[in-house]
């Protein structure tokens, strides 16, 4: 196998681990929205059915973001150093936020007094809002191309080149889209109509909040980040990947008027990793426009094969254990019970 | 303050900080193990009392180190992207099969934590296996990429990046099977011990709880069989170092003088201005013999090396005496416990032996602190061991002492939070009723 070849498989393998990133641990960023905007008569249920619901997979739903940094900087060491270099900052308020409602999450639950257990459920939801918009405001700025050294430049954490109009709202869409998913997988962790109804409505708004935004960021994506915008809107496979993104977040919004919640469950995790795979496929060959790619980045061949190997050996454990964990605590959303 | 002062001092902080999480979270879910596995063969509800317990409290300890852990990945490039440039590919598998270990310990931790009552206690039990052994595992991934920046192999330098890159010799370099024996072992020793002073605290104020008698001996018998067979492994390791980074065993004995028969130093404070350390208490050629195996033999001291190339010998000697300190009181501790134990077939609970307990529990969390300034300290000024210097791989960015406060004002908070859940966990001692029926004193 070539060495291009290689990379690309490691590349893929990366993006892969950002989507399931999205698809779990983004929902369990949703979800501390959701806890922060709880309101009405079923406030405190619907907080309970949030704490429920990812008790039991939290800490698995985090450890991908670490893998995603592992293969990272062991197969793309240069692109690794670049982006925590010029990302330094967003990068920092991300961890504080990961660590703060990591802990906070944890915390409440074992926590023995009561008002002390509300206020940790706040520092466990504020910074899951927070979070995410870092985290798109990341991928943002890398497709921006913010995110590549320039020559001889020293980066002043006080003077940020990240905060852009398009890095923004990358973050913003990735907290609309975390809302989306969360709002979508809490119908079914309930068998209350009401609280499953309260989700509902959650999700259908905040399924239009994601359509405007992916549509805002496409359209400043045409001045602001002109080289993945090229790809998005001229490549061959550009048209296909947003034909059917759009598709899915259609059926979405079927699905959830006429209550097929399942339906409407699975339509918006492909919806989710269409748009991230439409996002890898734009920035592809490029880890950080305009210089690094993933082929002139990457470590040696042999490097590449062992980490290949050490992946196919990890998901020999993982796989079977992370479905015995789904099964255990999360059978009962995936058989039909309306 | 210079931009490489606060990012080694962040980086410093981060560390010290996650070392004690991450070791509890290696012994306590063996130890919760090992509760349940006594339930499980003797049907005795407080050996699952306190396996649930045990599992609370690595709950706690889990996500403050799983989230600190996290921080470090990113810091590794946020403070030190030329390190993580050049090394990346070749540390990178260690990482990878770290991340494989955390993420098989994060599944299940989840299963154990709440499936009580949801899976076959068999079942239960087994992923409780998985926790303690994917802990254990995880650990020892990552000293094995600590123990290639103390010996580099598997790789050539050509025009200062590396080629032929072997990441597999890299992870078997010199130094890996004593850094990853010496540091797990470690850790069950201090993660026991300081279980241990928890009970014995509690058990002196209610002599009578089965809970509290049987979390002890659990605990001492994980932590007093590692504190015995350390001082074993701290020897094959000051072996290595010897062989290895001479100049790291100079600073750490003290030695200026590169000379036949070194004596070992015990106590003492070195003075690099005047060349020597003061007040120790040495025993001739004795350094010679750990050493080398020979009261001859010549021990490098950190004269031979040029002053740029020499760590601070002032802090990596007072650690290495204050590592070497704790795990002797420990050791002894434990033999007392052992001796006891096997001549009155009971753990000893006389009033001096549980004060004793009390005030060696926090020695093992202190040796591994300061084992860690050791090897870490000791390889200054390089971040690399004769490859890259620790200066050449700070970050260019601007402003770190903003970072740096930030970081220390959330650990501090961390670090209080988590001592009070744990104190609260501590005092909800009575729990042990809900065990049912009485639970008189072993006495």
């Amino acid at each position: 196998m070539s060495d291009a070849a290689l990379a690309t498989i490691v590349a893929v393998a990366m993006l892969v681990s950002l989507i399931v990133y999205a698809l779990l641990g983004g929902a369990d960023y949703g979800a501390g929205v959701w806890y922060l905007l709880a309101t009405g008569r079923r406030k405190e249920a619907q907080r309970e059915l949030i704490d429920r619901a990812i008790g039991p997979v939290w800490e698995a739903n985090h450890v991908w973001l670490i893998l995603v940094v592992v293969l990272l900087f062991s197969a793309f060491p240069a692109a690794y150093a670049a982006v925590t270099s010029t990302m330094h900052l967003p990068l920092s308020l991300m961890l504080i936020g990961i660590v703060l409602r990591g802990s906070a999450f944890t915390f409440r639950h074992y926590d023995a007094s009561a008002p002390r257990r509300r206020r940790w459920g706040r520092a466990f939801a504020a910074p899951s809002v927070a979070t995410p918009v870092l985290l798109g405001i990341v991928i943002g700025a890398l497709a921006a191309g913010e995110a590549a050294p320039r020559p001889g430049e020293v980066v002043d954490l006080l003077a940020p080149r990240w905060l852009g109009t398009f890095p923004l709202t990358v973050g913003l869409f990735a907290l609309a889209i975390f809302a989306y998913l969360a709002a979508v997988y809490l119908i079914l962790e309930t068998d209350d109509p009401e609280l499953r109804d309260d989700f509902r409505r959650r999700a259908l708004a905040s399924a239009v909040v994601v359509g405007a935004l992916a549509w805002l960021v496409y359209l400043l994506a045409r001045t602001q980040a002109p080289l993945v915008f090229s790809q998005l809107d001229a490549s061959p496979w550009g048209r296909p990947v947003r034909i059917a993104t759009g598709a899915c977040a259609i059926l979405a919004l079927l699905a959830l008027t006429t209550r097929r919640y399942h339906v409407a469950r699975g339509a918006a995790m492909v919806q989710t990793a269409l748009i991230l795979w439409g996002c890898g496929l734009a920035l592809y060959p490029y880890l950080v426009p305009p210089e690094l790619t993933i082929y002139n980045a990457a470590a040696s061949r042999r490097t590449l094969i062992l980490l290949l190997s050490a992946l196919a050996a990890g998901a020999f454990v993982l796989i079977p254990s992370l479905v015995y964990l789904f099964r255990i605590f999360k059978a009962h959303t995936f058989t039909t019970t309306d | 303050m210079s931009e490489l002062m606060a990012a080694r001092i962040q980086m410093e902080t981060s560390l010290a900080f996650h070392i004690v999480f991450a070791v509890i979270g290696i012994a306590l879910p063996f130890m919760m193990v090992i509760a349940e596995a006594l339930w499980l063969r003797t049907g005795e509800p407080v050996y699952r009392l306190l396996a649930r317990r045990w599992a609370k409290g690595s709950a706690i300890l889990f996500a403050v180190g799983a989230v600190s852990g996290t921080v470090l990945s990113f810091e590794l490039g946020l403070l030190w992207p030329r390190f993580m440039a050049f090394a990346g590919s070749i540390i990178g598998l260690p990482f990878a099969l770290e991340g494989f270990a955390f993420f098989t310990e994060a599944i299940f931790l989840g299963i154990y934590l709440y499936g009580w009552d949801r899976i076959p206690p068999l079942a239960h039990w087994f992923a409780g296996v998985m926790v303690a052994a994917s802990g254990a595992a995880s650990a020892i991934f990552v000293v094995m990429t600590n123990a290639w920046m103390n010996t580099p192999v598997g790789f050539r330098v050509v025009d200062g990046r590396p080629v032929d890159v072997d990441p597999i010799a890299a992870m078997m370099s010199p130094a890996a099977l004593a850094e990853t024996l010496h540091m797990t072992i470690a850790a069950y020793a201090a993660a026991g011990f300081a279980v241990a002073g928890v009970h014995a605290f509690l058990l002196r104020r209610d002599r009578s709880n089965l809970f509290h008698r049987r979390a002890l001996a659990i605990a001492l018998a994980v932590g007093g069989v590692a504190a015995i067979i350390q001082p074993a492994t701290g020897h094959y390791a000051a072996e290595v170092v010897a062989r290895t980074q001479p100049v790291k065993l100079a600073a750490m004995e003290g030695q200026f003088r590169t000379e036949r028969r070194a004596p070992l130093r015990i106590g003492g404070f070195p003075d690099p201005a005047a060349g020597e350390t003061r007040y120790a208490l040495e025993i001739p050629a004795g350094l010679s013999i750990l050493a080398y195996g020979r009261p001859d033999a010549e021990v490098l001291g950190l004269n031979d090396f040029a002053p740029e190339d020499r760590p601070n010998v002032r802090v990596v000697h007072v650690a290495f005496q204050v590592m070497v300190g704790c795990g002797m009181a420990m050791m002894a501790v434990a033999l007392w416990a052992g001796w006891s134990a096997w001549r009155r077939r009971a753990v000893p609970d006389s009033d001096g032996f549980l004060r004793v307990v009390v005030a060696a529990s926090p020695l093992g969390m202190l040796a591994v602190e300061a084992g860690w300034v050791v090897t870490e300290v000791g390889r200054q000024p390089w971040v690399i061991q004769g490859v890259m210097r620790t200066a050449d791989s700070v970050t260019d960015v601007r402003g770190l002492w903003v970072s740096l406060l930030t970081y220390s004002a959330l650990y501090i908070m961390l670090g209080g939070i988590v001592v009070m859940l744990m104190l609260q966990l501590f005092r909800a001692s009575p729990e042990v009723r809900e065990a049912g029926g009485k639970v008189g004193g072993g006495k």
